[in-house]
């Protein structure tokens, strides 16, 4: 493997049972870099997020992360690499029961011996990152969805990972919180020198932060280029996903019946005037 | 008719399966919690944390209520025993009562509503929202750090709150018998003190509310543990906590009462 490459995907399958998720996935990440990972809901990107995060084993293939393959490590193994890694959640996940301090104190606490005042200064570092020194004190409760999920953001570069893993951080965001969101993702992981993989469907505001980009769609790797490259893809598929077309390969409609036949069901005068 | 009942038998046997699987399952749970449970010996303080939301925000609901359960027992013991005039034994019925059966049964159902289905939402809505995957993802194992400790907390605080409930029903019955209805105050404490004996009555009283902290706890983490990531996944998860708790208490307490007072 070579050295500036720092994730690594080689020939993945992985399914539920029968039921394949992912098919023939490979996948280069380059260290420094901010990649994203596109697909409709259901695509199977957050699945190959967890496959990275050694949560779930490749049915066939190998992930290779900072030169480790990840179905050869033991629990202990999986532990030490996580270490190294910082996840958000879709909706922050923070811990409910502690505050925004404790919640990014947590990994300082539970992974190193580090004095609390040194802690401390960590942790209001961390939360300067983000713009929420001021709110340490507060509970995940108080908090609004943006600001969450920028605590969960200072919370997951707690112990300076060396790659950062988002699971869809654009979720559920106002437009201001969104762009805040999105600048961070680009900031930190420029300042902090880590390597970032954002899963999304958000497509232009992960186009415009990111440096590469792969297109997942039923479990296969459709596209993979520039943000550049994917908004000039005339491939069909590629194109209705970027430029958010109702019609074209995607199905709007779930699987049905003839529905006009369906509404005619009722034999009554209103259903037939309806169909 | 052999085709139409197909579908019922297939139906039992499929619980059935799920059943013994979901069993497997809690066994393998609770034998993960007890081997994972160095981190609470390390740091007491997650454990200490726990006893005071599992432990003392029950207390109120525990003492109010062997109160209660020990005036009834003076004014029913007390028109029981006037029958055969034995009054004076009314301190006997009312210990002994309460430290052999009702202290630790009825103090672990209570346990069973009060902390028990509390643990399972917590747990199931922790799982709900991400927060256990979160901690998995930070290299921090969640049995280790969100189950073992809330195991021993449950475990530690039921023998206590048992004990508790106990004594409070003793003065409940005491209030009752000797202040308001006058019997002997003496007899009441002398007779208790003859009759009460440490290791068949209170030890083993001990032991019943241990054992249930064991059950109770076990089923509530598990429940919240296993419990589906939906809201409706986390409610049926909390009943079945309360309702499982409930008559495993139940069917303990016959059998550990067989084997404790079988040759008395």
């Amino acid at each position: 493997m070579a050295s500036d490459t720092l994730i690594e995907i080689k020939d993945v399958n992985f399914a539920y049972g029968r039921r394949p998720i992912l098919t023939g996935i490979n996948m280069t990440i380059p260290r420094g870099k901010v990649v994203a990972l596109m697909g409709i809901s259901g695509s199977g990107k957050t699945t190959l997020l967890r496959l990275i995060g050694g949560v779930m084993k490749p049915t066939s293939g190998e992930v290779w992360v900072d030169g480790q393959c990840t179905g050869g490590l033991d629990q202990q193994g999986i532990y030490r690499m996580r270490r190294r890694m910082g996840m958000l959640f879709q909706f922050g996940a923070l811990f409910t029961d502690l505050s925004v301090y404790d919640n990014v104190a947590f990994q300082m606490r539970e992974h190193t011996g580090l004095p609390e005042s040194m802690i401390r200064d960590l942790v209001m570092m961390k939360l300067h990152a983000v713009g929420l020194r001021g709110a340490a004190k507060l509970m995940p409760g108080e908090l609004s969805g943006g600001m969450a999920r920028r605590v969960a953001l200072a919370r997951a570069i707690a112990l300076d990972p060396m790659i950062m893993m988002y699971d869809e951080p654009f979720t559920g965001l106002d437009p201001i919180s969104l762009g805040v969101i999105a600048n961070l993702v680009r900031e930190l992981n420029d300042t902090l020198g880590t390597t970032s993989l954002v899963v999304t469907h958000d497509v232009q505001e992960a186009l415009d932060v990111v440096d590469y980009v792969y297109y997942l769609s039923d479990g296969r790797m459709k596209a993979q280029g520039t943000p550049e490259e994917l908004r000039a893809d005339t491939d069909p598929l590629v194109r209705q996903f970027v430029h958010g077309e109702a019609e074209g390969p995607v199905a709007y409609q779930y699987p049905s019946g003839d529905y006009a036949a369906e509404l005619k069901m009722g034999r009554d005068g209103r259903g037939r005037r309806a169909a | 008719m052999p085709r139409r009942s197909l579908p019922t038998v297939r139906g039992i046997g499929a619980r059935a399966i799920d059943n013994v699987l979901r069993l497997g399952y809690a066994t393998r749970f609770i034998g993960l919690t007890i081997a994972h449970s160095g981190t609470c010996l390390a740091r007491p303080r997650l454990v200490v944390r726990e006893l005071y939301y599992t432990g003392v925000l029950s207390l109120i609901i525990i003492l109010v209520s062997g109160l209660f359960v020990g005036m009834v027992l003076g004014l029913q013991g007390y028109q029981t025993l006037t029958t055969y005039g034995s009054e004076s034994a009314l301190g006997v019925l009312v210990a002994l009562s309460l430290v052999r059966e009702l202290g630790p049964v009825v103090s672990a159902l209570l346990f069973a509503s009060r902390a028990g289905s509390a643990m399972t939402a917590e747990i199931g809505l922790m799982k709900a929202t991400e927060q256990l995957s979160a901690m998995e993802m930070m290299a921090v194992d969640p049995v280790a750090r969100v189950v073992a400790p809330r195991f021993w907390a449950g475990v530690i605080s039921m023998p206590l709150l048992a004990a508790m409930f106990s004594a409070m029903g003793v003065f409940g019955g005491y209030v009752v018998g000797v202040v308001l209805i006058g019997v002997d105050e003496g007899s009441f404490w002398s007779q208790m003190q003859g009759a009460v004996d440490v290791r068949e009555d209170i030890v083993n009283g001990v032991i019943k509310s241990f054992v249930f902290g064991v059950a109770v706890t076990w089923i509530a983490l598990f429940e919240g543990y296993d419990a589906p990531p939906t809201a409706e996944g986390v409610s049926g998860a909390t009943t079945r906590t309360v309702v499982t708790s409930s008559l495993a208490i139940l069917g303990l307490d016959f059998i550990l009462t067989s084997f404790m007072f079988s040759g008395v």
